[in-house]
């Protein structure tokens, strides 16, 4: 579904991804761990098509397309999700006119006929109930004044309303209390299908517990120094980064 | 920043959507201005011997007159003998009924998305529309009627009820108040009036369309709305103007006066064509409009989404004269490509207990300038008169301006007077995440800018709500690519 060749991006001039290589097929769960300032955010949201990276080299191809080559709008309708680890406040748009707009863009981009306000709000309902969210929150402006562990929730809530093949989740566990956890990954597992792929950014084994990864990738310093099974986690969670760092920095 | 700065370049390019023009006969006057103009002005007219008086008093104060220097507006020369002061659409008749108006006619209102004809069965809105000089239909008269309302045109107003229009004209905005209410006040060629009676809440929205038609016109309407003890009504505004590369003159005076505990609601959606991306044609929008908050506990608010004009030179202002009464300035005010636009409000406290806001929401993209400017004055006799302004700019680019040029002189220590500035830029971190939800960078600037004016949208009447989200996000089509 993606394969990511040897990718290297910098910002404002400073390199940060280094020569990125990962491939992720239909029905995985990889897991991207490092320490902080290592680049994982960066490569999500170069993946999500941001603006501010300028790409250096080397070539990400998303269901045999140039993945690089889209807008991000265009992206994210062909199913590619970024679960922001900080998502932005739009003051004054109510949360349920924003996802509107996205829902019916993406089925636009398919081909189908925007749903009703009807269908939507019923759609609406199914998935809020899905996530435990507070039925208020959608009739407030996107993510203005929502604590940090609402706007998480939040971020999963867009993804069950859109359904995407292709989900990158940076830090959704962050700030998120023990049965919220538990509810977002109930959530990620159960839109869990053959047919999509999930990228978790942690830090943390706690999520891994609940959302099983099939691989665990460690990122350090703008290049994946290490992978391996669920297990990598569980030793990173134990001894920390330091003996991945030395090994890497000779 | 580059990317967005490019972005922000492609938007400039939607056209105007209300840019054609209707093809029927018209009466006009030769251009130019001279006291033969406005008696002949006033005679076509048939009025009362008062008005020629009141006209010809405006008209010589205004040769004494310059035109106001302190804006930051870059105006050019404009030579009044150019412009034509009198154009009517030619078989003005007194229709009975909308079959009677020149279909032409009708079929512009359609374009304009004002369905007269549906708005006749439509309950809820009363539309008086004012096409170049002369008012032209106005539907609603007589349910309106029934309770004693009086809403019709100007010219309607003079010949129907000269001791009103006598008793109030003039008495917010008095002749030779400023050099374009003076200019108003010798050569205005029509308008509404609108006269609501003691303790009647009028049943409807009660709205007027102004549209400029004829070439080289100039569009100098006057509204008076008088709103006695115990009444309450809402006035919408609404105009437009034919794509043209000349620049055209529209100076219009609109005065409110509410008695004791009256209530008048004032919404404007201001869309004159606002030039091209160049910069060139457009209206030069210089209009005078105060309410005088006259009786105890009354009100005025006055709410406006401005987005047309390629310049605007406005300040919707309260004079709180009754103790108890409150004044409201809400305003939207989008500026693009070459817009240049001046507004904000005065809020004149006087009598006791008197309580003004303000709420002004600036967005300036392209190479525009927009400024607030606003004044709130506490007189001695004030005591307790609070007033709080929020000021806010939002920037689009780095091409455009944005200015704040706020004035408070308080004259009551008992008063509380607190202002508020921001000025933010569009985030694009907010673009990247609309962009990320599969919503193009076009609609995700109209949709964050509709949020950013939500509070003032608010306060529209729902139907025009609507119709003022659209234009907002219209407007910066083109602005970005
Ligand atoms: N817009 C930017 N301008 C300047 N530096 C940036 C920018 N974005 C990222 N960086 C830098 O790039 C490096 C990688 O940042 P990134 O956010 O990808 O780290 P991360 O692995 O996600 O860290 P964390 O675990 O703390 O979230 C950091 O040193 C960061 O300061
Ligand atoms: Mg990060």
């Amino acid at each position: 579904m993606l394969i990511i060749k040897n990718l290297r991006a910098s910002v404002e001039g400073k390199e940060i991804l280094k020569g990125i290589n990962l491939e992720v097929n239909a029905g995985e769960v990889h897991a991207i761990m490092g320490p902080n300032g290592s680049g994982k955010s960066t490569l999500a949201n170069v993946l999500a098509g941001k603006s501010d990276y300028e790409i250096l080299g080397g070539e990400v191809t998303y269901e045999g397309q140039d993945l690089l080559e889209l807008s991000p709008e265009v992206r994210s309708r062909s199913g590619v999700f970024l679960s922001f680890q900080y998502p932005v406040e739009i003051p004054g748009v109510p949360m349920v006119n924003f996802l509107k707009a996205s829902v019916n863009e993406h089925r636009k981009f398919k081909g189908l006929e925007p749903l009703t306000a009807g269908e939507f709000l019923k759609l609406m309902r199914a998935k809020k109930e899905m996530l435990h969210l507070d039925s208020e929150l959608t009739n407030r402006s996107v993510n203005e004044g929502f604590s940090g562990g609402e706007k998480k929730k939040n971020e999963i809530f867009q993804m069950a309303m859109l359904e995407p093949k292709l989900a990158i989740l940076d830090e959704t566990d962050s700030g998120l209390d023990i049965d919220a956890l538990r509810i977002v990954a109930e959530g990620v597992n159960a839109l869990k299908t053959a047919d999509n792929a999930t990228i978790l950014v942690t830090h943390y084994q706690r999520l891994l517990d609940y959302v099983i990864p099939d691989f665990v990738h460690v990122l350090y310093n703008g290049r994946i120094v290490k992978s391996g099974g669920k297990e990598l986690a569980l030793e990173l969670e134990e001894k920390g980064y330091d003996w991945i760092k030395n090994g890497s920095d000779q | 920043m580059e990317n967005q700065d490019k972005l922000l370049n492609d938007i400039t390019t939607q056209e105007y959507q209300y840019g054609f023009v209707t093809d029927i006969d018209t009466d006009v006057i030769p251009k130019g201005l001279s006291e033969d103009v406005i008696r002949v002005i006033s005679a076509k007219k048939n009025e009362p011997e008062f008005m020629l008086e009141f006209r010809l008093k405006a008209y010589r104060g205004w040769l004494k007159m310059e035109s106001p220097k302190w804006a930051h507006l870059r105006i050019p020369p404009i030579d009044f003998q150019e412009t034509i002061y009198y154009a009517a659409p030619r078989n003005q008749a007194k229709y009975q009924s909308l079959d009677e108006v020149d279909p032409e006619l009708v079929e512009t209102f359609k374009k304009l998305g004002i369905p007269i004809e549906e708005q006749k069965h439509l309950a809820g809105v009363a539309v008086d529309v004012v096409m170049d000089s002369v008012s032209v239909t106005t539907t609603f008269k007589k349910v309106l009627a029934e309770k004693g309302i009086i809403f019709c045109s100007f010219s309607d107003a003079l010949l129907e009820h000269p001791e009103l229009v006598r008793k109030y004209l003039g008495m917010s905005v008095p002749p030779t108040d400023n050099f374009f209410a003076a200019l108003n006040s010798a050569v205005f060629s029509d308008g509404s009036f609108c006269y609501i009676p003691k303790g009647v809440r009028c049943p409807m929205e009660l709205s007027t369309y102004f549209r400029i038609n004829t070439a080289g016109t100039g569009q100098f309407e006057r509204t008076l709305i008088i709103a006695e003890d115990d009444s309450y009504v809402s006035y919408l505004e609404g105009c437009t103007a034919p794509m043209r590369d000349e620049n055209q003159l529209h100076a219009a005076v609109v005065e409110i006066i509410a008695m004791d505990r009256a209530e008048v609601k004032y919404s404007t959606v201001q869309n004159w064509y606002p030039g091209d991306k160049n910069g060139v044609g457009g209206i030069y929008n210089f209009v005078t409009k105060r309410g005088i908050c006259k009786g105890e506990s009354s009100k005025i608010s006055w709410t406006q989404v401005e987005t047309g004009s390629a310049i605007t030179w406005k300040y919707p202002s309260c004079v709180l004269i009754g103790d108890n009464s409150v004044g409201e300035f809400n305003s939207v005010a989008l500026t693009n490509h070459h817009q240049q636009a001046d507004t904000g409000t005065k809020m004149i406290h006087i009598g006791k207990n008197t309580k003004s806001t303000i709420t002004s929401k600036g967005i300036s993209a392209g190479k525009s300038d927009n400024s607030y400017r606003g004044l709130v004055k506490v007189l001695p006799g004030a005591t307790n008169a609070r007033n709080y302004s929020q000021c806010d700019s939002l920037l689009l680019g780095s091409t455009c301006g944005a200015h704040t040029f706020p004035y408070i002189e308080v004259g009551n220590k008992s008063s509380i007077v607190e202002h508020e500035a921001t000025t933010s830029k569009i985030g694009e971190d907010q673009i990247f995440y609309c962009n990320q939800r599969g919503i193009s960078t076009e609609d995700a600037i109209g949709m964050i800018v509709n949020g950013y004016a939500r509070e003032v949208l608010n306060k529209l009447p729902m139907e025009f709500a609507v119709e003022a989200q659209k234009l907002l996000a219209i407007s910066l089509e083109g602005s970005v690519g």
